[in-house]
């Protein structure tokens, strides 16, 4: 049994990971340091998430892939001419903050609203796909949130794995406590997924496939529409880089067996 | 006064894990009148250990729906007792269980949530929460003015609840489910041979292994397999968990030599997990933040290194030993199979 999906991958933009972030307070709440300024890339669980949809689309045919995505526009057409290379995707593009300190529940009610006007969306057979987390709020509420407002009840977070059984129904690996993996059975879609890190690697870039996603990424860039998001509700009483600094004892031209000894000891030592 | 709701959830065993006694150590903390909700097959041998937890009321759903951790089943069991209970402030475990269900849950009572909270303290009229963003780089403090107020406590953060057991009146509350809720069916889990696992939640030590393992040593070549037996052989002997830096795990995927013991579940850090445990050994890594922030929450830090400016290192670890990780190993495990350390 072979059904064509939609896969519609939630994923935005943060900085990337190797930048150095600093937080501001302002009016309007906390803020990144010279944030439209950093190097940006996409989410990296959302980047996972997007490579399975790819291949899930490859296995089934008639599948199609989007990307919904709220980020700056100018920032997150950079980010494309990256993400374009690796997987075909048609991009689903909303011009606002992605800052972490936003509110999830906002960004979840223009998604799920983005994701309802797809033209010739099917709920029956709709897959969402995102990161079980962003690597900016960090929270993993957002998919459920979306799944919720969209109706759907057959939700998995932490996915490393997903197989189509031969009656179309999905068997899900889902991470838990203890290094384990929790295995269940869905019928089918909808259903929503948030990736943790899969088990694909990153594919390679192809110009070809970057190319022919450009040609729909710049008009989706050009139509994106403006949204609102702010943390109503919300109080930052601080927002603070951690301050811990340790006075480390540098043990240099130690013999093996005497540091051995010493660690034997640290470790045993309740 | 606010109504604070404990909302926790029964092992498969039927009992409490601990971290659902952290939250309730957590709440009682913070004050308002507590209430206690408990969903799993059966809840009352659960609800008789913490009777004594001077909750006014105890809430149960429970049946054999209510054993597996799925979200349909969950969410609408958890909806069912906030709306019973009419708190203002739910207070839950971070279990992969409830951070499954809490956001759709705080969509369905038109409120709001609050995840990976490390810490919850009364304030002005209302409470704060403490939280981390930008994985684990920014520590924040916030409060909310939105009620019900959903929030899901790390584990770890909080003295868990202690006292003595007694006889729990749990008052029961009917759940309908809809079919669409019984879609899926948990099958199983997955987990490597007990002698194999690697991940230990409840270790004293966190043992970091990085990618230098598997990098030429002195000689110029690679030793990968006597770094496996190493590394296998002092979680064998020391029963601690093993964490990876993102660099090691990342080796997998681009085809070069791994530690085939060490997967994705491995990682600490900035796109992995951030373990908490007593004491950590860092072994062989190397990079700068953000990849040390796997490191952040463990308590006594030592590393073995040869670089000893190292971003894992310097400033970061208590003691920092300049040394052949390989080396030392073998001694360690060696004193540690002879159990003497001296």
């Amino acid at each position: 049994m072979s059904i064509a999906y939609q896969i519609v991958v939630c994923g935005s933009i943060v900085p990337d990971p190797l930048q150095t972030l600093e937080p501001l307070s302002g009016p309007a709440g906390p803020s990144l340091k010279n944030e439209m300024m950093l190097p940006a890339v996409l989410d990296p669980w959302a980047w996972h998430a997007l490579f399975e949809a790819a291949h899930l689309a490859k296995t089934a045919p008639g599948s199609k892939v989007w990307l919904v995505s709220l980020a700056p526009k100018a920032k997150l057409q950079q980010v494309m001419m990256t993400v374009a290379q690796k997987v075909p995707f048609e991009l689903v593009a909303i011009d606002g903050s992605a800052s972490g300190f936003t509110e999830a529940a906002e960004v979840a009610a223009i998604l799920a609203d983005s994701i309802k006007a797809i033209p010739g969306l099917d709920v029956s057979k709709l897959l969402v796909f995102g990161g079980w987390e962003s690597a900016s709020r960090g929270a993993g509420v957002t998919l459920q949130l979306v799944g919720e407002r969209l109706g759907i009840v057959n939700q998995f977070q932490g996915v490393d794995q997903l197989k189509v059984g031969a009656d179309g129904s999905l068997e899900i690996l889902e991470r838990i406590e203890g290094g384990k993996h929790q295995i269940s059975k869905c019928a089918g879609p909808p259903a929503v997924l948030g990736w943790a890190t899969g088990n694909l690697s990153e594919p390679p870039n192809n110009p070809q496939v970057g190319m022919t996603n450009m040609r729909s990424i710049m008009p989706a860039l050009q139509k994106a529409k403006a949204a609102k998001i702010g943390g109503d509700g919300v109080t930052f009483a601080g927002v603070n880089l951690p301050k811990q600094h340790r006075d480390t004892k540098i043990v240099k031209d130690m013999r093996a067996d005497a540091i051995a000894r010493e660690i034997v000891a640290w470790i045993s030592n309740d | 006064m606010e109504t604070i709701l404990v909302l926790i959830h029964t092992e498969a065993d039927g009992t409490l894990a601990k971290s659902a006694l952290e939250v309730l150590g957590a709440a009682k903390s913070i004050g308002g009148s507590l209430v206690v909700g408990l969903i799993g097959e059966n809840v009352q041998t659960a609800a008789n250990v913490i009777a004594g937890c001077g909750a006014t009321k105890f809430f149960g759903v429970s049946g054999s729906e209510f054993s597996q951790a799925r979200y349909g089943t969950d969410a609408a069991a958890a909806e069912a007792i906030c709306r019973a209970t009419n708190a203002q402030v739910v207070v839950a475990p971070a279990t992969s269980r409830w951070n499954r269900v809490l956001a759709g849950v705080s969509n369905r009572l038109g409120g709001r949530v609050d995840t990976h909270v490390t810490g919850i303290a009364p304030a002005s009229g209302g409470l704060t929460v403490t939280r981390w963003y930008y994985r684990q780089r920014m520590e924040a403090v916030l409060e909310r003015t939105q009620r019900p107020w959903l929030i899901a406590l790390e584990p770890g953060c909080a003295q868990a609840w202690q006292g003595t057991p007694g006889k729990a009146a749990v008052e029961n509350v009917a759940v309908t489910l809809a079919d669409e809720a019984k879609r899926t069916t948990v099958t199983g889990v997955k987990a490597p041979a007990a002698d194999q696992q690697t991940i230990r939640p409840d270790a004293k030590l966190l043992f970091v292994a990085g990618a230098g393992w598997t990098k030429k040593q002195s000689d110029g070549q690679p030793h990968v397999p006597e770094a496996e037996k190493l590394i296998i052989g002092f979680l064998g002997l020391t029963k601690s968990s093993l964490g990876s830096s993102k660099s090691l795990v990342d080796l997998n995927g681009e085809g070069q030599a791994v530690l085939p013991f060490m997967s994705h579940l491995n990682q600490i850090g900035q796109t992995g997990a951030t373990p908490r445990h007593p004491k950590g050994l860092s072994t062989c890594c190397h990079g700068e933040e953000p990849h040390a922030v796997g490191w952040r929450f463990i308590n006594e830090r030592r590393a073995i290194n040869l670089d000893p400016n190292c971003g894992w290192a310097r400033g970061k670890t208590d003691v920092l030993y300049v040394a052949d990780a390989f080396e030392v190993m073998r001694k360690v495990n060696e004193l540690l199979a002879n159990g003497k350390s001296s």
